[in-house]
């Protein structure tokens, strides 16, 4: 497998399958560790960079977890291939500014992601589809483990993994999900919840855009703390609160088909008219009009979408993805028109 | 001072942000960090902390803590509170009188209560100073053969028993090292 296979697969988290997927549209388990006795990545010589890259691929490669995963350096790979794994969630923004000695372990799927000399020397993720973090911690801790075998892992037993960045110390765990609200945001109750989430101790932001202008009703929830708490204890903290938040959703849809069914009616039928007839779209009318489709799959409205096509078309109408399917460099008003092909062709429009 | 995001308004909140090592200096109107709130609140968060607990020291703050530098890798604790971010792991050891109020601030804990990683003892030992007892080998009575060990090495990891594994590899070390004097 290259990176070049990844564009013809869909993503194990945009399966659109799994508890409450309709809502939780994936579930994502993040562990921070460092290599004892070698600096903290931004501060590492580039001999000791080398050496964090060279033991992490040996341990990769003995590792039978990631059996059949790729390795690619980022150094290797160009911007726009940068962007692309940026866009499929499987580096971060800083995986792809300086990558001389940066690299990210792939797995069959792209289930688990491990970035080498991020902030931390590994970042591993277990990234998928609904509401599992107990299963993605399950996987992440075996990995985990594994790996500590041959990669001896800065800890101490009072302050846990120790990390370069202190809101990290203790578990380096960070559990976070993918929630898709548009019921809570068109009925004007999405800034009541998210207060109320954030005094809570979780951290929220929108997945595209900030706060409560949040495109295409997409919010990310994740635990701040990380010291004091075991891995299954923030889990199920995180996941208490989730339930809540999945709660008022169901009744703001509940809601608005009873209150407001025109209403509710138009804007997902409008939005897939757009969709299926327009020439030229951008991005952010695109993640948009989607939502609002997504919304009209879920419920029964539209039948004839599955959620797992409208998920991957959050992905692959993103600048990167357009222009890898089509092998060059698009300009902006290029990709808009691209992107409004794909998405006809996908939806089956004019 | 106009905002810098909009040079429309009068800037009032005024920001230091650190990306990658670089400290920017920011001035925006209310509207504009508000809009930028959750964004900034992961990169600003320490650096408020940090300032805050530097002000609360200063009476009793001894020029002594400051001075302190991190033997592994050089860092002082300005340095530290500049950044936010610590340079190695041996700094928590260094930086730990500073560290455990911050810590404290952050999480509202002191106390590790996650996971270990396999082959760690589970408990924190009874007194913090004495050091952790290595990890038994496997192979106590048994011949020691290196390529033995390795098979069994294997194996472990092979059936999952990382506990084990990681004794098995610190014998293996323990042995390659012997075998090999200093080079
Ligand atoms: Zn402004
Ligand atoms: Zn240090």
């Amino acid at each position: 497998m290259s990176i070049r296979n990844l564009l013809g697969q869909t993503s194990e988290w945009l399966r659109g399958t799994g508890p409450n997927a309709d809502i939780v549209m994936s579930s994502r388990i993040r562990l921070a560790r460092n290599l004892d006795a070698l600096a903290f990545s931004h501060w590492a010589s580039k001999r000791q960079e080398r050496e964090v890259l060279t033991r992490s691929e040996a341990a990769f490669a003995a590792s039978k977890i990631l059996k059949g995963s790729i390795l690619i350096h980022m150094n290797d790979i160009s911007d726009l291939d940068k962007q692309f794994l940026l866009e499929r969630h499987l580096v971060s923004r800083e995986q792809i500014v300086r990558p001389e000695f940066k690299a990210v372990a792939i797995s069959d799927r792209e289930m688990i992601s491990i970035m080498v000399n991020e902030e931390d020397h590994l970042r591993s993720q277990v990234m998928q589809s609904g509401f599992a973090l107990q299963e993605g911690w399950r996987i992440a801790n075996q990995l985990d483990n594994e790996l500590s075998v041959t990669l001896p892992f800065a800890f101490d037993p009072h302050w846990g993994y120790l990390t370069a960045c202190p809101t990290n110390t203790g578990t380096g765990m960070r559990a976070s999900v993918m929630l898709h609200l548009p019921a809570l945001v068109m009925t004007k109750q999405v800034n009541r919840v998210i207060q109320a989430i954030t005094k809570l101790g979780m951290v929220v932001r929108g997945l595209y855009g900030e706060g409560t202008d949040a495109e295409g009703n997409l919010f990310q929830v994740s635990n701040q703390i990380t010291l004091g708490q075991s891995e299954p204890e923030t889990i199920d903290h995180i996941e208490r609160i989730i339930r809540q938040i999945i709660g008022h959703e169901e009744n703001a849809r509940k809601q608005l088909i009873k209150q407001n069914r025109e209403l509710l009616y138009d804007k997902i039928w409008r939005a897939l008219g757009v969709l299926k007839n327009a020439y030229i779209i951008t991005s952010k009318e695109t993640i948009h009009h989607l939502s609002m489709v997504r919304l009209g799959a879920d419920l029964g409205v539209l039948p004839e979408f599955g959620r797992k096509d409208v998920n991957e078309l959050f992905i692959l109408t993103q600048p990167a993805h357009l222009q890898r399917m089509d092998g060059k460099l698009l300009s902006q008003s290029e990709r808009d028109i691209k992107r409004a092909l794909l998405i006809r062709q996908k939806l089956g429009g004019n | 001072m106009l905002c810098d995001e909009c040079s429309k308004h009068k800037a009032t909140v005024h920001l230091t942000e650190i990306i990658n090592d670089q400290v920017t200096k920011l001035n925006l109107c209310e509207s504009c960090a508000k809009k930028r709130g959750t964004q900034m609140e992961q990169h600003f968060g320490i650096a408020d902390l940090l300032q805050g607990l530097a002000d609360q020291d200063k009476p009793k703050a001894s020029t002594a803590v400051q001075k302190v530098k991190c033997a592994a890798c050089g860092m002082t604790f300005d340095e530290f509170k500049k950044i936010g971010r610590l340079r190695c792991a041996r700094c928590y050891e260094t930086f730990k009188t500073s560290l455990v109020p911050l810590l404290k601030r952050i999480h509202s804990a002191n106390e590790h209560a996650g996971k270990t990683p396999p082959g760690q003892p589970e408990k924190p030992p009874a007194a913090p100073t004495a050091p952790p007892p290595p990890p038994r080998p496997a192979t106590k009575s048994a011949p020691v053969n290196l390529d033995e060990l390795k098979v069994r090495l294997k194996k472990a990891v092979d059936q999952e028993r990382y506990e084990e594994a990681v004794a098995l590899r610190d014998e293996i070390r323990r042995l390659e090292s012997r075998k090999k004097p200093a080079a």
